[in-house]
């Protein structure tokens, strides 16, 4: 494999020399995302508490980092950027897919049993 | 790259073997299957910390009251030491996917150079994470655990800079009466098959005791309000509490007990940690052996790092997962 790596990150917006360069890139970029979420996490701003679509602001912010990180990782740090759309398929959609149902059911789930004690036909503080 | 796979005569065939239609070597893409099964695992785990997560949302422990400490400082200081444990794996990717690009250009130096980082980067890590463990376990307040399996936690409130904050209190703060005395059972001189761990410093009774001399002292139920934080209860309410309800003193947090909320918190992160620190461990034991057969240039004989490539992939995926240990156990 003769350095066939792609060079950019953001669509093409960040352009890198070399690959070397590109891994400090990213490593800047993933540092940058963990200072964000970790001075949220200590300060806890007083906008994040309003809930969206069920869970608060901030916990979606925190997900939704999370999942910009893991990106970097696996496209940058794995080369997943540079392998054959069949086999990044092959790997990506079918983990996203199978997490998917499984979180939604047991969330789904959890929140069932949550109102089930909520509302009182089984006590459990006592 | 196909230096490592024996090519047959099939070349320029279908079948027969020698083809990769997905250009990546039978190897790295069993890795990547791997990777794939292995974070189903992961998320299997994560999902079902969810689901009791979602089962008890109005009373689940909250992180920055519980991982507040740093080595060698005193204080409160919630996320920064993981924050710290998440640099550090970044870190040792970084050198990691370097390591990789320097196998690429068959530069050994740089290859043994990057990997011996990586392998320190995940002893840190690991190191850290023991520390993370054995503070969780021995807690710091203390708590009492109710019949009905609560934790009630105690403080009182302080004006700091003209304004009223509630301030934890630890149990042996308040607690100052003279513990009753209580034998340990011990298989010798009793039922031999029933054993008795090591007894709580305190009772119940004494921290009735030591609340009803320390009118300041209330209780803190598990319950959060509607701001997200503990509810306090009144004096009244925290010795009624404490005398009618009070079961054990806790001290810390274990498989059965947490004196932070929920025994199901201490589980689950006892499981989940647990299982990626194993991970970590056997990732270093794996980036060892890629080690010494780079040094050994073996490699080099080869005139292939695909190897030192397909464990870096197995690396990152241990990153990949402790950025979402980190979000759902610290940050959520």
């Amino acid at each position: 494999m003769a350095d066939a790596h792609k060079l950019e990150i953001f669509r093409g917006l960040v352009k890198f020399k070399s690959n070397t360069q590109k891994i400090w890139g990213v490593l800047i970029l993933l540092s940058i995302i963990t200072a964000v979420e970790v001075v949220l996490g200590i300060y806890k701003p007083s906008w994040g508490a309003s809930m969206v679509l069920g869970m608060k602001l901030l916990n979606w912010i925190f997900i939704i980092l999370t999942i910009v990180k893991a990106y970097y990782i696996t496209w940058d740090f794995m080369h997943m950027r540079d392998e054959l759309p069949g086999l990044r398929r092959a790997v990506v959609w079918t983990a996203i897919f199978l997490i998917c149902y499984l979180v939604f059911i047991l969330l789904q789930e959890g929140g069932y049993v949550f109102d089930v004690y909520d509302r009182g036909f089984i006590k459990r503080d006592f | 790259m196909n230096t490592t796979v024996a090519t047959t005569d099939t070349d320029g065939k279908t079948w027969g073997g020698g083809n990769e239609p997905l250009k990546a070597s039978y190897g790295k893409m069993m890795m990547w299957f791997f990777i794939v099964s292995d974070a189903l695992t992961f998320s299997g785990f994560l999902a079902a910390y969810g689901f009791s997560r979602f089962k008890f949302i109005d009373a689940w422990p909250i992180a920055d009251e519980v991982f507040t400490h740093i080595p060698f400082f005193h204080g409160n200081y919630p996320m920064i030491y993981v924050a710290f444990m998440t640099f550090v794996l970044i870190m040792s990717s970084v050198t990691m996917v370097l390591a990789v690009d320097a196998g690429h250009h068959m530069n050994k130096k740089k290859v043994t150079w990057y990997m011996f980082l990586t392998i320190i980067g995940g002893i840190i890590f690991v190191g850290s994470q023991a520390w993370e463990w054995n503070t969780f376990i021995k807690g710091d307040f203390g708590a009492v655990q109710t019949k009905g399996g609560n934790i009630l936690q105690f403080g009182e409130y302080v004006t700091v800079d003209g304004e009223k904050t509630f301030k934890r209190v630890a149990i042996s703060d308040f607690t100052t009466a003279g513990h009753t005395e209580r034998v340990a059972h011990e298989g010798k001189n009793g039922l031999w098959f029933i054993g008795e761990g090591t007894l709580p410093v305190y009772q119940v009774s004494d921290v009735v005791k030591g609340m009803e001399a320390n009118t300041d002292v209330l209780v803190r139920t598990q319950i959060l309000n509607e701001e997200g934080e503990k509810t306090i209860l009144s004096r009244a309410e925290s010795l009624k509490q404490i005398k009618n309800n009070g079961k054990a003193v806790v001290q810390g947090a274990n498989l059965q007990v947490n004196e932070y909320g929920s025994p199901l918190f201490a589980d689950f992160f006892f499981f989940i940690t647990g299982f990626h620190g194993f991970h970590v461990v056997s990732g270093i034991v794996l980036n060892i052996i890629i080690f010494f057969n780079v040094v050994l240039g073996t490699y080099e004989r080869r005139k292939s790092y695909e190897m030192v490539e397909k464990v870096g992939l197995y690396w990152h995926f241990v990153d990949l997962v402790w950025v979402f240990v980190f979000t759902f156990f610290y940050l959520v």
